[in-house]
């Protein structure tokens, strides 16, 4: 036998330094881990820039920027906001980095987020005088019932028939959508006097409390920072330990790597699928709920905002481990904070956030070409993340 | 190629090479598995570049910085696993990528692309239909495919990586026709293979590597078997299973009528009855595809029986689960190990703990203990010779023999009364065939029961106390490990003789 041992051609892996195994016992290799998805975001910011200096001149990029960080960090209240509007892309990233892990493609956290928002609002809107000890767990807990009821469905087709979970989610969103307009339209949930779909305040004792009030700065009332980011910081944990350190998580891991080998460990792959669909639901609807309970303290058509669908998005930079999915729903967070101080302060637009956006994603789905560009050594093969469409 | 080096982290893969391939001769290139075969074969295809030395071909210095390069100077590769698309005839497989087009906007001319690969495989008596679908074929003759494919690019030398592992006996013999005819024509060929026997029929002249350096060039008539494993190991191997005579036990694994359907619910295996008893092996031979993977499918518990009965020391065990098994002391080492007996994606000590990962000391309720499991790992490391830099490298990095040793330690670490173990050794080197084979003797000795599942004839003749023979999914013979000869075991695998 040979003294090397292993096959010369794929023995390039860096010795990782031991908190990143820790961080990530699975296999992630160092520059995949972190330094990619920030050389991302850089290469984005620079592209951005460019775009700022076709349409309004060199000088306005500093500025720009300048104004975008301010208004994402500069001050408790834009600290508030970024958090507030990070908080239901964290519940809604770990949905689609959990189908991710487990290899499965979950479309569908817009309309778990919208079935989970809903249910939370019935439950939120009934039971007055109950106290809020009891009334708001029981309304989230509504919110991840009607969420998980969402994903539990694609999660056995898939699992059953072989139906694509792609397929089945989408058209379950457009589903959702169509139920969300019908609820809102019935006596017991329209806000009263109302003829659009819209339902009626969520009683105050379902309502998320805000978090900041106690801070002795000026214009507290105006932190609208609520308890949610604490549950979503506290739900990134759990799903963290559940995929890396529990024995279900192992199983949805072993299930998306190779289900042949699953199967043969003795896993019951088609649970593992549904289960796995089940739970992402769940943490979707508790997103939605996160909103109506939260910020919004109703229910109406499009309230999700395509954060199901940005959070498809912040999966991919987070590399679909809770701890990335945190700091990348921060970050996009930010993006959308600041941007807005941006196109006030100065003359750039929103909708440069969204390019950002996009190209943050694009060399995050393009690793080789960040490493071309910052010319990194090695790295890893692109990991599948879901399988085939016909397997 | 004149004294190539290359390096890669932590490891020098290939260490001033220097190999010369001359036309109309084979050169066999022999190595175990992470000798650097591959890496230097990469080179000379132009999928790595070289940190040093040069390639000359036709004594002109050449410099490939893709496959492309390689291919224009006249350099083909023939890869172990097949680069074909199934759905697409034999002619669409070879020309793509160069098919030959007519007029303005590029058609392809398939009249013209047909009537090129007829021509091929009249010239170089490649037998095939060149409309035939390629997923329709047997994999020999996907073989001829690739090889069509190799000449169609105009190819002169020809590397052939482990291009036997999948053929059966007949189908090797006229893979060494066709690779003779190519020879008489002019190509120079470059044979990669650990099989000795085969090295030692075909090939012209002898390369050996190890660890990444060419340890011997010698000609097959003045060499042995011994000599060129003693080569590629770097140390005496017995080539020979020692092994005691069996001393049979009760009976642990009885199967009565057994009936199981493949996925297109036609019947692989057709009503078949055998025991197993402590303390001796079984072989199961036949050529793949006979029924032997949906009867090892069915007794792990991966595919349910449509009909019969398997017991498992008395209890019924016909419908139970992978699991069930796996508690109840049964080792399966599977047939395909990257595909269904590891995750390439996780690190050694997960795929440790694959198939008991569910119970105690390895996790606690639904808490899994990964410092006990990577102490586990480090231990079966240690114990089995599993070459690995540690218990947290992904598996995928390791080569085909340590991979196989990893799930023999997985599976034989345990306590085992039954073991099923199929292919054991397919794609391994001689070291760690040497190895595997020990372990499943040893287990015997200790009292277990083994059936081995094998397409390689040597293998089952080397372990067997008794053999059966699978052909299309029935067992047709029952002959004693002792007195069996290969051309026998050859005629009913063939179904010639009952």
């Amino acid at each position: 036998m040979s003294d090397e041992g292993t096959e010369a051609k794929e023995n390039k892996e860096p010795k990782e330094p031991r908190w990143v195994e820790r961080v990530a016992p699975k296999n992630v290799d160092w520059s995949s881990l972190a330094v990619i998805p920030f050389l991302a975001v850089f290469s984005a910011l620079v592209v951005g820039a460019v775009f700022i200096i076709f349409t309004e001149g060199l000088g306005s990029v500093l500025p720009a920027y300048g104004a975008l960080l301010r208004g994402a960090f500069g001050g408790w209240n834009s600290i508030s906001e970024t958090l507030l509007v990070a908080t239901p892309l964290i519940f809604a990233g770990l949905a689609v980095a959990l189908g991710f892990q487990a290899g499965l493609f979950n479309i569908g956290a817009e309309g778990q987020m919208t079935i989970g928002g809903l249910t939370a609002v019935i439950v939120g809107i009934s039971f007055e005088g109950l106290p809020a000890v009891i009334h708001l767990p029981l309304a989230l807990a509504a919110g991840f019932v009607g969420g998980a009821l969402w994903g539990f469905i694609p999660g056995v087709l898939r699992a059953k028939t072989g139906a694509h979970e792609v397929i089945t989610t989408i058209m379950l969103n457009f589903i959702a959508f169509r139920i969300l307009d019908y609820i809102l339209k019935q006596p017991f949930t329209q806000a009263e006097g109302r003829f659009d779909p819209i339902s009626k305040d969520v009683l105050e004792s379902a309502r998320l409390p805000r978090i900041l009030t106690w801070l002795p700065v000026e214009g507290v009332e105006m932190l609208r920072l609520n308890l949610g980011f604490i549950l979503a910081l506290a739900v990134a944990w759990i799903v963290y330990w559940i995929l890396f350190k529990s024995t279900i998580g192992f199983e949805f891991r072993a299930v998306g790597a190779n289900p042949d080998a699953a199967k043969y460990g003795g896993m019951a792959v088609t649970s593992a699928i549904i289960l796995v669909m089940v739970l992402a639901g769940g943490l979707a609807g508790l997103g939605g709920s996160n909103e109506t309970l939260g910020v919004l303290g109703r229910a109406f058509p499009g309230f999700t905002a395509q954060i199901g669908f940005d959070a498809i998005a912040l999966a991919l930079l987070g590399r679909s481990h809770p701890g990335g999915v945190v700091l990348s729903a921060i970050l996009f967070g930010a993006l959308r904070v600041g941007g807005r101080a941006m196109q006030v302060e100065t003359d750039v637009g929103i909708d440069l956030i969204i390019i950002i956006q996009a190209l943050i994603i694009v060399f995050v789905a393009a690793p080789e070409l960040v490493r071309a560009i910052y010319r990194i050594k090695g790295g890893e093969e692109a990991r599948q993340l879901t399988r085939g469409w016909s397997t | 190629m004149r004294n190539v080096t290359k390096r890669f982290p932590g490891v020098v893969a290939n260490d001033s090479v220097d190999l010369t391939i001359e036309s109309g001769e084979i050169l066999g290139l022999l190595g175990e598995n992470g000798a650097g075969k591959t890496t230097l074969m990469n080179i000379l295809y132009g999928l790595y570049s070289a940190d040093e030395g040069e390639i000359l071909v036709d004594g002109a210095v050449t410099k490939f910085d893709d496959p492309g390069d390689a291919i224009a100077a006249g350099i083909g590769m023939v890869h172990q696993h097949f680069m074909l698309v199934p759905v697409f005839d034999v002619t669409e497989n070879v020309v793509l990528g160069v098919e030959p087009t007519v007029g303005p906007v590029g058609t392809i001319d398939m009249t013209e692309a047909r009537r090129e690969v007829q021509e091929i495989s009249t010239q170089y008596r490649l037998e095939i239909d060149p409309s035939a679908t390629v997923e329709d074929l047997p994999v020999g003759i996907q073989q001829r495919i690739e090889i069509i494919k190799v000449l169609f690019r105009d190819a002169e030398i020809i590397v052939f990586d482990e291009p036997t592992a999948v053929l059966t006996p007949q189908e090797v013999e006229d893979f060494f026709g066709i690779i003779n005819g190519l020879k008489e024509s002019g190509k120079g060929i470059i044979f990669i293979t650990h099989k000795l026997g085969e090295i030692l029929e075909i090939a012209d002249r002898i390369a050996v590597l190890r660890r990444g350096k060419v340890v011997g060039e010698v000609v097959p008539a003045e060499a042995t078997e011994e000599q060129l494993a003693e080569m590629m190991v770097g140390r005496p191997v017995d080539l020979v299973v020692e092994k005691e005579d069996a001393d049979p036990g009760e009976v642990v694994l009885s199967v009565t009528d057994l009936l199981v359907r493949d996925d297109r619910q036609h019947t692989a295996v057709d009503r078949v009855s055998f025991e197993v008893r402590s303390g001796e092996i079984v072989g199961v031979a036949g050529v793949q595809g006979n029924g032997q993977t949906e009867l090892v499918e069915a007794l792990t518990g991966l595919t349910v029986p449509l009909s019969g009965m398997i017991h498992l020391g008395g209890e019924n065990v016909t419908l139970v689960s992978p699991r069930f098994m796996h508690r109840n002391s049964v080792a399966h080492v599977p047939e395909d190990r990257q595909r269904s007996g590891l995750i390439l994606d996780f690190d050694v000590a997960e795929n440790l703990v694959l198939n008991s990962y569910y119970d105690e000391p390895y996790s606690h309720g639904i808490r899994m203990d990964w410092d006990y499991a990577h102490q586990h790992a480090d231990q079966l490391i240690d114990q089995y010779d599993i070459r690995t830099p540690s218990s947290t490298v992904k598996v995928s990095s390791l080569s085909g023999g340590n991979q196989q040793k990893l799930i023999v330690a997985r599976e034989f670490s345990r306590d085992t009364k039954l073991i099923i173990a199929s292919q054991p050794t397919r794609g391994i080197d001689v070291g760690s065939i040497e190895y595997v084979h020990a372990r499943i003797v040893a287990e015997r000795d200790a009292g277990a029961a083994v059936l081995i599942v094998s397409s390689e004839l040597d293998e089952i003749l080397a372990l067997s106390d008794r053999i059966l023979v699978m052909y299309r999914g029935r067992i047709v013979a029952e002959v004693t490990g002792g007195e069996a000869t290969a051309t026998e075991l050859g005629l009913y695998m063939a179904g010639l003789s009952t």
